[in-house]
């Protein structure tokens, strides 16, 4: 069993924070969008289109800055295009999502072989890199852990935190509630519904397309196809296991995150098939929906609202 | 207007509608497809008509067409016998996969068997192993309310993963590949044509066009199935058991989805191979949706998705489009028949009404 303490170290824990990232991003999108009553299963594909976004704009101008902007306006735009299609013109949500995905996933590979001549994978560009946090690095423990990250991993703590205060400590986060528990009343009390939900489903698309940043200029730095891997469906099980709570959402994403890495270094020692690992979050989501592990319950009926 | 008189004969007015909806859809998704093809330097016509050609040429190219055409078809009217019910099935895909892997162990697990015997014994399986993992989301659907879009769409990513696990320890065939051992030869199904991978397999998805058919029109069940979907509190004080339609619904569309797999293995592959599918089980649903929900329309539509791809990589091969482009026409079409209304907008500003 030395195996075993070797792969609980801290190293693991950053691992895992860093696994977590992407996963909590979509998470928070999916929670915009899905307290608004719009299912956004489209986040894998958004997620996948703003990670080449990102990888374009710094191969293009040689500035990764530029290119986390440019990844979160083509989450936004996706996220508008989900919206029109299912708000304004009152498409199934799940069609449209599953459209953007097998869309994503196409053009991104069809563009990145215009761009770079190959199918699976880009030229590597210019990164985000790590920030050192002062003080917090050099800790003993904790400094290994958290003091050492892509900025985005930053980012995505202070991004939770403010998803928190917009949804339940501000009045725009009681129009968004009310618009998905509730659309009739809430047009009765004055809230645009539909401008709440297409504000919300465009502010899905822009936090998966942060996620997408991070894979690809957080990460990697290097679009590679269909680099994404399932993350953004791992995003709403995350989601619901965290009963579409910021902070919920948060804990479950680093609990996947966790696995993930655990993944990977007990696949180096061979203690565990990597396979069985990997079906963890699946199964637990459906154990959340069960009601095994906590009921969870949607904070909207997903009706489509139409004006009387 | 006799041709028009004619034709609303044939075809109710509304269904007559939808089906020009369909049509107009897929010939915008192909428009904006020559439009990305034209910005990256392509031109559209040279490669719309090498796809052409690659899919319909001859003989053996249609062959390919309705090669990948077949498994979609499968999971297409997995996903229609779902729908209409009112549940969203989307995890085809899972299903497909457990019934794959039953039929791949029937088929390497007896040796001595009769011919017909292993066959349907293979097939059985597989519905049996597709059933079964669309009996898991029924279950939780209806005794703990769990939305059946999430859990089918883990479920697939269990099923995905399992039987990875499956042929990369326990029934790992000797070598690199991750692979089961091929199957007997007595649990294969016949292959149609001369150096090509069609199959038997495509009668049986043939069959279940016509036996859907037949069952969501002409049968109790089916009726009670179609109440469901459209009225579920209604069907309920009508006396139908709503919940026993639902487990019933997903059920067969499980088992559906699982013959699609035991056809692909033993018909095709004739072995477990990992991530042997492309993701025929998400392509089900968008080919369900293009062919308007309905069988046949399922059917027409799986040939035009099997031909985008068969007669994709002839276009790769003779312009250098990247074989992608096919992917992205699809996912066009889908997005562009998600909102039928979004055509009636675009038609209505075009100055036709409905």
């Amino acid at each position: 069993m030395v195996g075993l303490v070797d792969v609980i170290s801290v190293g693991l824990f950053a691992a895992a924070l860093r696994m977590a990232t992407p996963i909590v991003y979509a998470a928070l999108g999916g929670i915009f969008s899905e307290r608004v009553g719009i299912i956004n299963i489209g986040l894998e594909g958004t997620m996948l289109a703003s990670a080449f976004a990102g990888v374009t704009a710094s191969y293009y101008t040689g500035n990764p800055w530029l290119g986390v902007v440019v990844a979160v306006l083509v989450g936004g735009l996706i996220g508008l295009l989900h919206a029109i299609l299912t708000v304004k013109f009152v498409g199934n949500q799940i069609v449209s999502g599953t459209g953007i995905n097998i869309f994503a996933m196409g053009f991104t590979a069809y563009m990145s072989q215009i761009i770079w001549g190959s199918r699976g994978a880009s030229e590597g560009v210019r990164g985000l890199g790590t920030w050192n946090i002062p003080f917090i690095a050099d800790l003993p423990v904790v400094g290994p852990i958290i003091g050492s990250h892509s900025p985005l991993v930053y980012l995505m703590l202070v991004v939770t935190v403010l998803s928190y205060v917009v949804l339940f400590r501000t009045p725009l986060g009681l129009r968004i509630r009310a618009v998905g528990e509730h659309p009739t009343a809430a047009e009765t009390a004055g809230i645009d519904v539909l401008r709440v939900k297409y504000l919300c489903v465009i502010l899905s698309g822009m936090l998966a397309g942060l996620g997408g940043a991070f894979l690809s200029l957080g990460h990697l730095n290097l679009f590679t196809r269909g680099m994404t891997g399932g993350r953004g469906f791992i995003a709403m099980a995350a989601m619901i296991f965290g009963k579409w709570m910021p902070f919920g959402a948060f804990g479950a994403s680093l609990l996947f995150g966790l696995a993930d890495a655990l993944q990977m270094r007990l696949q180096s020692l061979g203690l565990l098939p990597p396979q069985i690992i990997l079906t963890i979050p699946y199964l637990l989501t459906v154990a959340v929906l069960a009601g095994v592990v906590g009921k969870a319950r949607p904070p909207s009926d997903y009706k489509p609202y139409k004006r009387e | 207007m006799k041709a028009r008189e004619l034709l609303s004969r044939v075809v109710s007015p509304e269904t007559l509608r939808d089906i020009i909806i369909q049509i107009i859809a897929i010939l915008m998704a192909f428009l904006v497809g020559a439009g990305v093809l034209l910005v990256t330097g392509y031109n559209p016509v040279d490669a719309y008509a090498a796809m052409f050609r690659g899919a319909f040429g001859d003989v053996f190219r249609v062959g390919q067409t309705l090669t990948q055409a077949t498994p979609i078809l499968f999971t297409a009217l997995a996903f229609l016998f779902s729908f209409k019910s009112g549940l969203f099935n989307i995890g085809a895909e899972g299903q497909f996969l457990a019934g794959a892997f039953a039929s791949a162990l029937v088929g390497i697990s007896f040796q001595n068997l009769p011919a017909p015997l292993h066959v349907l014994l293979a097939l059985a399986a597989g519905a049996v192993a597709g059933g079964l993992w669309g009996l898991i989301p029924a279950v939780l659907k209806t005794r703990f309310g769990a939305h059946e879009v999430i859990t089918t769409m883990m479920l697939s990513y269990v099923a995905l993963y399992l039987t990875s696990y499956m042929v990369n320890y326990p029934f790992k065939a000797p070598g690199w590949v991750s692979q089961t051992v091929m199957i007997a030869e007595s649990a294969r199904l016949p292959r149609l044509l001369q150096g090509a991978q069609l199959s038997a397999s495509i009668f049986i998805a043939l069959a279940l066009v016509l036996l859907t058919r037949f069952i969501l029109n002409r049968t109790i069940l089916g009726y009670e199935i179609r109440a469901t979907g459209l009225n579920p509190s209604a069907a309920e004080n009508a006396g139908i058991d709503v919940k026993r339609g639902m487990i019933l619904a997903l059920v067969v569309s499980g088992a559906i989805a699982g013959l699609g797999g035991s056809g692909e293995i033993m018909g095709v592959h004739r072995r477990f191979i990992d991530g042997f599918s492309p993701g025929y089980g998400w392509d089900g649903l968008a080919v369900a949706l293009v062919g308007g929900l309905s069988p046949v329309g399922s059917l027409l539509a799986a040939i035009l998705f099997g031909a985008l791809r068969s007669g994709g990589m002839i276009m790769t091969r003779v312009t250098g489009v990247p074989l992608d482009i096919v992917f992205l026409l699809q996912a066009l079409v889908i997005l562009f028949v998600a909102a039928p209304s979004l055509i009636r907008a675009i038609l209505k500003r075009g100055g036709l009404r409905w």
